[in-house]
């Protein structure tokens, strides 16, 4: 330590911070890639429940090994690159995908006082990270020089792009409730019981926030961005090995990601839903995964929306819904019934 | 009108969706009826038609006569049958060999047979490494009937009724 100290001179402060920073991305970061990698397999055994079958179990014991497996399997795969590509962007798809998707973390707090960056404007930043994801989609389609890629990039922009407007607004409504964009003071303004959560009186844009994220991470029904039937796997049709692992890798994340959001912004993130027992991390985590089952469920019911039913029910359904919701938050806020809104 | 509102409703509170959620949901906790296959097996047929034997009699002399019908009958002409005299002045077969990569499993090679010699089995899961090792000959197929005889005597003992 000493010695430490005395190579780094007046900057060890500074090294000493960035250094516990590093240890804080680390305790994020691994146990999300697990989470993740569990995603898959819960996803596996959840659709197959459902589908009156039992799901990976030859693997360890119950098949918990799968991912593992699985992970292995796709490390080891040749990851062929196609000669009409372009090397470097195609190469750069999969990591601007999966990059934001673990950016968006930094600001969310696990805890009152677990957060890596306790920004103020951290629901901006979370929009932006979100949305940059996108570009990593249209790139992978881009630089792949295929048709059925370029296609699939192009649906999954384009369905993005619009979800999005839908997702804004729905979180409008939760800033007029918190009177802040910091994740942190959103959560503090849900206190006191489940009902002060805000998925109450924001009920429609709780919904909307929810079929919006399913949308926004291209999961089943509107995940034509694959659509295997029509354009055999979409934007990552040339990715093999684990550049495409990559691909699978972010939109796990993302769905944690989109779970979390919805579980701190509607559902009141590490609070306990009932004022005498204590909040706790194990809350959060509980909320999350009663949100990511629902993606499961929804991919285990639905069958695929058509492109232009998509593009119909977000804009000529969900936004005008919001916005509606938004309106009459705002007039209610103005009356004496304003308490029910904080 | 009255209708139509009716349905703008139902479709903004979901409730077909809900509806396709709760039969999924419901089938979650349903009994699984997958079938772990190498350790548990679906029930089978005594007329089962899998790999094909050649059976002897029990003072361990072959059963077949080389009457060649079902090298006659079989329809993918899998079979193939030589024959000659032997020093007991009986006929009896020097080769004998199916083509499991031709046969069909129709059965018809069993049916035909006036001494219960060449049968079909219930065994299905075996496999070949190269195409050759498909293509059985006597010897193989009497070694599936030595050792799967007391099954198949079983099995033609059962069926013997409806014949």
């Amino acid at each position: 330590m000493e010695w430490l100290s005395q190579l780094f001179g007046s900057y060890w402060q500074n090294v000493q911070m960035v250094g516990w920073t590093l240890v804080k991305i680390i305790a994020i970061v691994g146990p999300l890639m697990i989470a993740v990698a569990y995603l898959t397999y819960a996803e596996r055994k959840v659709i197959g429940y459902m589908q009156v079958r039992i799901g990976p179990n030859r693997v360890g014991f119950w098949g918990l090994l799968q991912p593992v497996a699985d992970g292995l399997k796709l490390l080891f795969k040749e990851i062929i690159i196609p000669t009409a590509s372009n090397k470097g962007l195609f190469l750069l798809g999969p990591v601007l995908t999966i990059a934001p998707a673990f950016a968006a973390w930094a600001v969310i707090p696990f805890d009152g006082t677990m957060v890596l960056a306790n920004i103020d404007a951290g629901l901006l930043y979370v929009l932006a990270m979100t949305s940059i994801a996108v570009y990593g989609v249209i790139i992978a389609g881009w630089a792949s020089n295929s048709k059925y890629a370029f296609l699939g990039s192009l649906r999954s922009a384009a369905q993005i792009v619009s979800y999005e407007i839908a997702m804004g607004f729905s979180l409008v409504g939760v800033l007029m409730c918190a009177n802040s964009l910091n994740l942190g003071n959103i959560v503090l303004g849900q206190e006191g019981g489940f009902w002060h959560w805000y998925f109450i009186p924001l009920f429609p844009l709780f919904i909307v926030y929810f079929i919006s994220a399913v949308a926004e991470t291209n999961r089943a029904p509107f995940d034509v961005a694959e659509g295997e039937s029509e354009i055999v796997a979409g934007f990552h049709v040339e990715y093999s090995g684990m550049a495409f692992a990559v691909f699978f890798l972010a939109e796990y994340a993302n769905i944690w990601l989109v779970c979390t959001l919805a579980a701190l912004m509607f559902m009141g993130g590490w609070l306990s839903p009932l004022p005498f027992l204590p909040d706790s991390i194990l809350w959060l985590f509980a909320k999350m995964a009663f949100l990511v089952f629902f993606f499961l469920w929804f991919r285990a019911t639905f069958p695929r929306y058509r492109y232009d039913q998509i593009m119909r029910l977000g804009w000529k359904v969900f936004i005008p819904i919001t916005i509606v919701w938004i309106v009459f938050v705002g007039a209610m806020m103005q009356t004496k019934f304003d308490y029910l809104f904080h | 009108m009255f209708k139509q509102m009716k349905n703008t409703l139902g479709s903004l509170m979901l409730i077909e969706l809900l509806k396709g959620m709760a039969v999924t949901g419901r089938y979650f906790f349903a009994r699984k009826i997958t079938i772990q296959y190498p350790e548990e097996r679906t029930p089978q047929s005594n007329r089962f038609r899998g790999l094909h034997a050649l059976r002897r009699y029990p003072n361990g002399e072959e059963r077949c006569i080389a009457c060649k019908l079902c090298e006659a009958v079989c329809p993918a002409m899998a079979i193939t049958i030589e024959s000659e005299q032997r020093d007991d002045n009986t006929r009896r077969t020097t080769r004998y060999d199916i083509d499991l990569t031709k046969c069909i499993f129709c059965g018809l090679c069993e049916e035909s047979c006036p001494v219960d010699s060449i049968v079909e089995t219930r065994i299905f899961d075996y496999h070949g490494e190269q195409r050759g090792d498909l293509l059985y000959t006597k010897e193989m197929l009497l070694a599936v009937g030595d050792k799967h005889e007391k099954q198949i005597a079983a099995d033609r003992a059962q069926d013997k009724n409806y014949r």
